[in-house]
């Protein structure tokens, strides 16, 4: 397909003698340049980008779940950390990885460049003169006429023009004389520019999309938060549970944007496959009035570059908590994750670090969580997603929690470092349905009194996104063209027969899928045919009585 | 939305009947290779030169169980076909919910894409052994390890960019499966033409020209690799409204970027001197390879948020 090599700057001129230093570094760097804009390297690079992209699939990343990391951490102590050095965890955000795809940029800039100023010539040039061994050409041949060499011009001009060539008359090569010492007149046609056009789009997009992506890593960034019903949160990263964010943006200049979440529905089908999640919300700035708005799976909040998203959900089951002296703390709730999509079996905690005077009068509650509880084999489980049947089976803890310990702690569960020490000890636990209580030692009433949704809500805001989808537009298009266009070229000589009339040769260079053979044929064939309607007797045998020379049929086939 | 169980049972039964007609399929292709005429070089009179010229044998029997496996070929593609719609129906969905009918769809189209390849260049029909194998083998692996029952779609996927997106996705991959098969053939062409093996009647020798299989094999690839382009873009654009961002390297989505990358590598090398012929044509079969493990292995192996694949 690739007869023509695309063109590349010329060579560095070489002096005469002992080049300077600057002259050879330039050289080096010239054949550097070139090595790395050919399009084997293309190749090679983007195989090693697929490569690349390997175990950033098969190993955990940090990216997607933390957790997985360090459950590999955990099972694979020694080997998880000569990985991590290798940012085997961050595969996509390594610096090797990072040098492929910059690797492959450069050299998109370096082969797309030089072909765009090569094609705006070419798109206001006229077609490239005919080859001198025009039958050398893939698709050639011979057709005799006896028409005189302008007018049989003329035939396949006009036979050209139809199928809407761009078509140009030279008058031979050079204007020089052939061997045969007649100066030939030549013709050259050509059409579907738009295969380059398309070809050149495509890698231009892929330059715009890669920027775009770069772009949207860079200035964008992305919390989530678990809202309970009637609770909301500003967009600001101290309020999200996590957050990423990316080099360039400034944690002062978030949108200022807040939602509440007034109510959440999950529906279920029969099987308790889940059908649908549907938040209802109000957004607004901080001290706006909200504006009330329904999100749900699949159908976000859009707002100008921000996006808030509904990407799970749960309960949180609420307790009262009463002290021996009377002081109750009424429907404390925390959101307890689910462990099991099917049936919402949740796992959590509840932490009341503020109930009495000391730092050693703290109480929590960690457990388990289902909305519709079985007992079976003494242990609660769940069988259903809904809230049919609430029950928490929870074990109380009391002593100091540690919140202020200066390390972070997971709001999900409880310091187990603090229980090892000794100064969280259990002090209780029961299965409780909505309304029962369990009272601890010391007097102090659990009271289980109902169960909250609550929805895992995000935050996203990348501004690259609209620029890296019509990037991804104009490469499909791009790409279409350069797939579905064909290049083609016809050239064309008329040079005067020995025994009289003309001999026109005629070759074709295609460019692009399929059959040029038949097309070749069919060309040549309606060429044949107008030749002879416009001879002057058709029929009429050649001087010298020879009848005319038969078509060559085209060859190479 | 609740399941039609006879419709369901229905689809299971097509299925079934689908897997019987192919290999009848495969039968027939395979005794037209076995009785199939010989390339056997045969020496004719011609003219009164006594000249030795190379003329088709008589009008072969071989062509007879050909087209006995093309009709078996379609009638099992309708009824696959059916497979599908009875499925939707029966859940009142689009039919590609999870892996079991994502992977009965491929096929179809695979088979679909060999027929129209077969009505198109008749040198084909003699692959037919060589497509509706595979196509047997895919099929019956389908239905031992991902069969799920006909159940209705997770939240997630009721979005009309199901239909956009894993339609054709399914279209990509069949188109990309015969282009593969396409590849395969011919280097085992060329390696039997290497050897000399060409008159022996040996069945390679009876597979088209070594040409028209790097052809057809590119020519798949060229209209595959579009389709397989708009399916990611398509399938980022979903990602974008259901999950919360466009691209983030979950596994599927960072093999089906591999899976683009080593095409577009293949589009490349079928261009570029030194790659063209042979090594053009592994890379094709990697491609393929990473297709198949894409279905395969991140559905069933990995944890991302591609895991709709209904197995437990
Ligand atoms: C240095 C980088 C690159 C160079 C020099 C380059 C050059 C070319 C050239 C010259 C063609 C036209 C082939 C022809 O029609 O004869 C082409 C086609 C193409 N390029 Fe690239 N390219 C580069 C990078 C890429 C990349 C990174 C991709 C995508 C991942 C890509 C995808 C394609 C595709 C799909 C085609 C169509 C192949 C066909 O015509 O069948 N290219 N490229």
């Amino acid at each position: 397909m690739t007869t023509t090599a695309p063109p590349r700057p010329a060579a560095a001129p070489q002096p005469p003698a002992r080049p300077s230093a600057g002259a050879r570094a330039w050289g080096l760097w010239l054949r550097w340049w070139r090595r790395l804009t050919a399009m084997r390297t293309a190749i090679v690079l983007l195989f090693l980008l697929a490569l690349a992209s390997i175990p950033g699939s098969l190993l955990p990343q940090r990216s997607l779940n933390q957790n997985a990391v360090r459950q590999y951490y955990a099972d694979h102590p020694s080997l998880a950390p000569v990985l991590d050095r290798l940012w085997a965890f961050d595969v996509f955000g390594s610096p090797w990885f990072a040098a492929v795809y910059l690797l492959l940029f450069v050299s998109l800039v370096g082969c797309v460049v030089p072909r765009l100023a090569e094609h705006v010539r070419a798109l206001r040039a006229a077609p490239p003169p005919a080859p001198r061994r025009l039958l050398r050409l893939p698709d050639s041949g011979e057709l005799a006429t006896p028409l005189p060499a302008p007018a049989a011009l003329d035939v396949v001009e006009e036979e050209l023009r139809v199928r809407r060539y761009r078509v140009v008359r030279r008058s031979g090569r050079d204007g020089s004389a052939d061997p045969a010492g007649s100066s030939g007149m030549e013709l050259s046609a050509e059409k579907g520019r738009l295969k380059e056009t398309g070809n050149l789009l495509f890698h231009l997009s892929l330059l715009a999309l890669l920027l775009g992506l770069a772009g949207g890593k860079l200035w964008g960034y992305e919390g989530s938060i678990l809202v309970t019903e009637g609770r909301g949160f500003c967009n600001a990263f101290q309020q999200y549970d996590t957050h990423s964010s990316g080099a360039l943006v400034d944690s002062e200049d978030l949108t200022p944007l807040c939602v509440d979440l007034v109510d959440f529905q999950a529906t279920y089908e029969e099987d308790l496959t889940a059908a649908s999640f549907t938040a209802d919300i109000t957004y607004g700035g901080p001290d706006d009035e909200g504006v009330p708005t329904t999100i749900g799976v699949n159908d976000p909040l859009r707002l100008d570059g921000d996006r808030v998203y509904v990407t799970g959900h749960g309960y949180a089951p609420r307790f009262t908590v009463t002290l021996p002296d009377g002081t109750a703390f009424t429907d404390v709730s925390a959101p307890f994750l689910p462990d099991d999509q099917a049936t919402l079996a949740s796992q959590g905690a509840l932490k009341l670090p503020d109930l009495g005077a000391g730092a050693e009068d703290q109480l929590a509650l960690e457990g388990f969580f289902a909305p519709t509880g079985l007992m079976q084999g003494g242990v609660l489980t769940s069988i259903d997603p809904r809230p049919l049947n609430p029950q928490v089976a929870i074990l109380a803890y009391e002593g100091y929690l540690g919140l202020d310990s200066g390390l972070p702690q997971s709001v999900y569960s409880l310091d187990a470092s603090q229980i090892e020490r000794g100064r969280l000890t259990e002090v209780g636990g029961a299965n409780l349905s909505v309304g029962e209580t369990l009272t601890l030692p010391d007097g102090t009433a659990v009271t289980f009194t109902g169960v909250d949704q609550f929805a895992a809500l995000q935050f996203s805001h990348d501004p690259g996104q609209v620029w890296v989808l019509t990037a991804a537009i104009s490469l499909l298009t791009g790409l279409l063209a350069l797939l579905l266009v064909r290049r083609e070229r016809v050239f064309a000589r008329a040079a005067p027969s020995p025994g009289g009339g003309t001999v026109l040769s005629v070759g074709s260079l295609t460019r692009g899928g399929g059959e040029s053979a038949t097309s070749f044929a069919e060309l040549t064939g309606r060429l044949r045919a107008a030749l002879d309607e416009r001879s002057p007797t058709p029929s009429a045998p050649s001087p010298g009585g020879a009848t005319p020379e038969p078509e060559v049929p085209p060859r190479d086939r | 939305m609740t399941v039609d169980p006879s419709l369901a049972q229905l689809s299971d039964t097509l299925f079934s009947i689908a897997v019987a007609l192919y290999s009848v399929a495969v039968v027939a292709f395979s005794a037209q290779l076995a009785f199939g005429r010989r390339p056997v070089r045969q020496l004719v009179p011609a003219g009164g030169g006594g000249a030795t010229e190379e003329v088709p044998a008589a009008p072969p029997r071989s062509d007879r169980w050909g087209l006995l496996g093309l009709a078996f070929t379609v009638l099992g593609a309708v009824v696959h076909a059916g497979v599908l719609v009875t499925r939707g129906m029966a859940a009142d969905r689009l039919p590609w919910g999870n892996m079991y009918e994502f992977a009965t769809a491929v096929v179809l189209v695979g088979v679909v894409a060999y027929l129209v390849l077969a009505v198109r260049v008749p040198a084909l029909r003699d692959i037919g052994a060589f497509v509706l194998a595979p196509v047997v083998l895919a099929l019956v692996a389908t239905g031992l390890f991902l069969y799920t029952e006909t159940g209705p779609l997770v939240a997630a996927l009721r979005s009309s960019w199901l239909a956009v997106h894993v339609s054709t996705a399914i279209l990509g991959f069949g188109v990309f499966f015969v282009s593969g098969i396409a590849s395969v053939l011919y280097l085992l062409k060329l390696r039997s033409d290497a050897r000399g093996a060409g008159a022996d009647g040996s069945i390679l020798s009876r597979l088209p020209g070594a040409v028209t299989l790097d052809r057809v094999a590119h020519r798949t690839a060229v209209f595959g690799f579009p389709v397989w382009t708009f399916a990611v873009i398509a399938g980022a654009v979903w990602a974008e409204s259901a999950w919360g961002r466009y691209w983030g390297w979950d596994p599927k989505e960072t093999w089906a970027f591999i899976a683009w990358v080593v095409y577009a590598a293949y589009l490349h090398a079928r261009t570029t001197a030194g790659w063209r012929g042979r090594p053009a044509a592994w890379v094709n079969v990697v491609g393929l390879a990473v297709m198949v493990f894409n279905l395969l292995y991140v559905n069933m192996v990995s944890t991302g948020l591609h895991s709709y694949g209904g197995l437990d």
